[in-house]
């Protein structure tokens, strides 16, 4: 089967419908089983009202992604997850808003719990609207094997989520994760938009990668509008991006950890961490970088003259990052947790889709960065970090050669946006192409953020699909676990640190 | 060993001072809004119109009211995003870096040109005797986007020390004092929040922290959420923003247990 029906789209770049081959189901759903079992990955499978489906593949070698469509002529089509376990979720996600029912999936269950938006079409032909977690878990028998389940409320400051552990004494055999607590319906809002509110909804996904999601959406809209922006601008966006990364990497360090007991470094990081989020606090007035940047550009620049001054608090910060993280691989105790935690071998974590941090340390070496750069990437690239054993350890070093990484980038990028102006203020855009597809994707701190849109003929959304990494990465906690100590779960947990709300969304 | 303590001499004692100073705050932090009545175009001439709708209209929330031409702005929608003030021709509308927020009645956080911001009054006798020395506080996440979480999570680090104040957050509803809610509380988490507040026992306090969970916040039109925290259990303190400064939080719990002298 050829890859020609999936027509090949750089990141950000915009194609009109008409353009996309409207491929046979059959074809459709051969191209996206051949190219993942090919090495391509499946960014992105989704349904619009109209039972058309949409699929990206990414083809990082070459860095270029695909874009292939079909349409249904009923409500139900042969499951692709069988052959292709990229597929799950996406394949249960199509059922459950648009009551779509991908026939033989071997795991057909709901992903958020909510009411099919399709009036008078549900999946699982439900008539009452579903309770969050109640579905039939997988069970493991046996007279010594016990369940153990946990949320969605958690004994600490942590959203919402319920996990079901199959244990036979400390040993962990299957963990099954049910979402969708957090669900408050941020695709469905973004139809028929943009609305005032769609930049506060894409910054809220997960508003710990606010600027990843924002970002990704204000790429959605300059492409449908076809607004280049300046190159400046783009190398503050950038530095917002890792200002974000240097922030969340230090407190997930901070917070392994804790989880060992090492605390040290577990205090040192939760301040260290406040010190990288109140850098992005001095460009645009909030911790999260909300409001930063605005489609056509930035909403709060960075002048010069603040460039300089942040050039030594940026030194600082970084010193005590260094001087905190340092003491991690020193300590023997952390190192045999770190180590002996978490394993999620190579080729399972590339089965599942894997991306991020979590890929990286499974020898993974992929980073939207680099393999389909975006922003400033191209002009001001970054070296993919990556570790081989994909265990707690690795995903915690992952983190630190990614600071070192990060750090290096923002130092460069302060120092040159104190040598230039800055832009003009962006006008508003022009309005946005009609009948038209859009891909953006950006490397988040945790890993690759998906965002789609397509335009009806008005240039208005009739679909925006996004997909946080944490929808790819959550099966990969639950596979880290298989045989290993249920007390070890929050450890394995930390060290993913994924998004429940960027998963319901 | 001797690298930790190395690391703890070169890290230093860097718990803010806080009651005592005010720690410094980012120059552009967009705080409490002042509304000028008399900058607004709707009174220049004298006798109150309602002409000018601007801010009502580039607020994305629907926080702005126009009240005999006047704005008023609802700080438990507010996202802080500005554009109102951006939008005023006559600079009628301006985020200050005022970061005290917290209020104990929803309709005081109501900004209106006139009216001075009531900020929230400490517990009574009876419940300050209860909570004034140890309050401690389940925090459920009720939808949202995670970030009130991590600003409401940053004061348990040395930086804020939130332990030293008498508050903690417990890992059971049944060693709780109180329930700190952030999000616009989901059809999905409803259930579940009901539950945590009826395992508290009484007499307990609810925290509203977030636009999220005073109004449901960006999300406040959507039919997946309720509507905020007091849509399912009576709430006790408010404290908005999107999200707010941990500083915003810390203010409105300490104000709660009387523990600001005037000054701060």
């Amino acid at each position: 089967m050829s890859r020609s029906q999936f027509l090949p789209i750089l990141n950000g770049q915009v194609l009109p419908l008409s353009e996309i081959p409207e491929a046979s189901l059959e074809d459709f759903r051969k191209t996206i089983i051949q190219g993942v079992h090919d090495g391509l990955r499946l960014v992105c499978l989704c349904a619009d009202a109209e039972l058309r489906l949409f699929a990206v593949l990414a083809e990082d070698a070459a860095q270029q992604l695909r874009v292939g469509r079909t349409k249904l002529v009923q409500a139900s089509f042969p499951s692709i997850t069988p052959h292709c376990v990229q597929a799950n979720l996406f394949e249960r996600e199509m059922a459950e808003q648009y009551g779509l029912v991908p026939q033989g999936h071997p795991w057909f269950k709901p992903v958020r719990f909510h009411a099919s938006w399709m009036e008078g079409r549900d999946a699982w032909g439900r008539t009452s609207i579903p309770s969050p977690a109640v579905m039939d878990f997988f069970t493991v028998g046996g007279e010594e094997v016990h369940e153990v389940a946990v949320g969605p409320v958690h004994a600490g400051v942590i959203e919402s989520g319920h996990f079901r552990f199959q244990c036979h004494g400390e040993i962990v055999l299957h963990l099954e994760i049910a979402l969708g607590f957090q669900h408050r319906g941020i695709e469905r809002a973004l139809v028929g938009g943009p609305h005032s509110l769609s930049l506060k909804h894409a910054e809220t996904v997960s508003g710990d990668a606010t600027i990843a999601h924002g970002w990704a959406y204000c790429r959605i809209l300059e492409g449908l509008a076809g607004v280049q922006i300046p190159a400046r601008s783009e190398w503050v966006r950038g530095l917002a991006l890792e200002l974000e990364r240097m922030a969340n990497h230090v407190g997930d360090l901070g917070a392994l950890a804790g989880d060992v007991g090492f605390l040290p470094t577990a205090s040192f990081c939760g301040r260290i961490r406040g010190d990288w989020l109140n850098l992005s606090a001095a460009v645009c007035g909030s911790r999260l970088g909300r409001d930063w940047l605005r489609p056509g550009g930035l909403r709060f620049d960075l002048e010069p003259e603040l460039a300089k001054q942040l050039l030594p608090r940026m030194a600082r910060a970084w010193e005590d990052t260094q001087d905190a993280i340092e003491l991690l691989w020193g300590a023997a105790s952390v190192m045999n947790r770190f180590e002996a935690a978490g394993h999620v071998d190579e080729g399972q974590a590339r089965e599942i889709g894997l991306v991020g941090v979590a890929a990286r340390a499974c020898g993974i070496a992929l980073d939207v960065r680099k393999d389909q750069p975006f922003g400033p990437y191209a002009d001001h690239p970054i070296e993919i970090s990556h570790a081989e054993s994909g265990n707690v350890h690795a995903r915690a070093w992952v983190r630190w050669l990614e600071l070192k990484e990060s750090h290096r980038f923002l130092t460069e990028a302060l120092q040159g946006l104190a040598l230039t102006p800055v832009d003009p203020a962006p006008s508003p855009l022009p309005a946005l192409a009609p009948s038209s597809l859009c891909v953006a994707l950006t490397e988040g701190w945790r890993g690759e953020v998906l965002h789609l849109g397509v335009t009806d003929s008005e240039g208005r959304f009739s679909r925006y699909k996004i997909v946080d990494p944490s929808f790819h990465n959550w099966f990969g906690v639950a596979l880290a676990m298989r045989g290993e100590q249920i007390s070890d779960f929050p450890i394995c947990n930390k060290s993913f640190n994924l998004s429940y709300c960027g998963h319901d969304l | 060993m001797i690298h930790i303590l190395l690391s703890r001499l070169r890290q230093g004692h860097r718990t803010l001072p806080y009651p005592k100073g005010l720690p410094a705050l980012p120059e552009r932090l967009r705080g409490r809004p002042t509304v000028d009545a008399s900058k607004c175009a709707n009174t220049t001439d004298g006798d109150a119109k309602d002409g000018c709708q601007l801010c009502a209209e580039v607020c994305p929330t629907e926080a702005i009211m126009l009240h005999a031409g006047v704005p008023t702005i609802d700080l438990g929608r507010c996202l802080f995003c500005t554009e109102c003030e951006a939008a005023c021709p006559g600079g009628a509308i301006h985020y200050s870096g005022e970061h005290r927020l917290a209020v104990r009645d929803r309709e005081d956080l109501i900004v209106s040109g006139g009216q001075e911001y009531r900020l929230a009054k400490a517990l009574d006798a009876e419940l300050m005797r209860v909570f004034g020395r140890s309050l401690k506080l389940r925090v459920v996440s009720a939808g949202g986007c995670n970030g009130c979480e991590v600003d409401v999570n940053v004061l348990q680090t040395i930086t804020w020390d939130l332990g030293r104040f008498g508050i903690n957050y417990v890992a059971s509803p049944r060693h709780a004092d109180g329930l700190l809610i952030c999000g616009p509380v989901t059809a999905n988490m409803e259930a579940a929040l009901r539950l945590t507040y009826d395992a508290i026992p009484a007499p307990k306090l609810v925290i509203a922290v977030g636009a999220c969970a005073i109004s449901g916040g960006p999300f406040f039109s959507q039919a997946e959420q309720r509507g905020g925290a007091a849509s399912v259990v009576p709430v006790d303190l408010f404290i908005p923003g999107c999200p707010p400064h941990p500083l915003t939080i810390l203010d409105g719990l300490l104000r709660l247990l009387g523990k600001l002298g005037k000054s701060a």
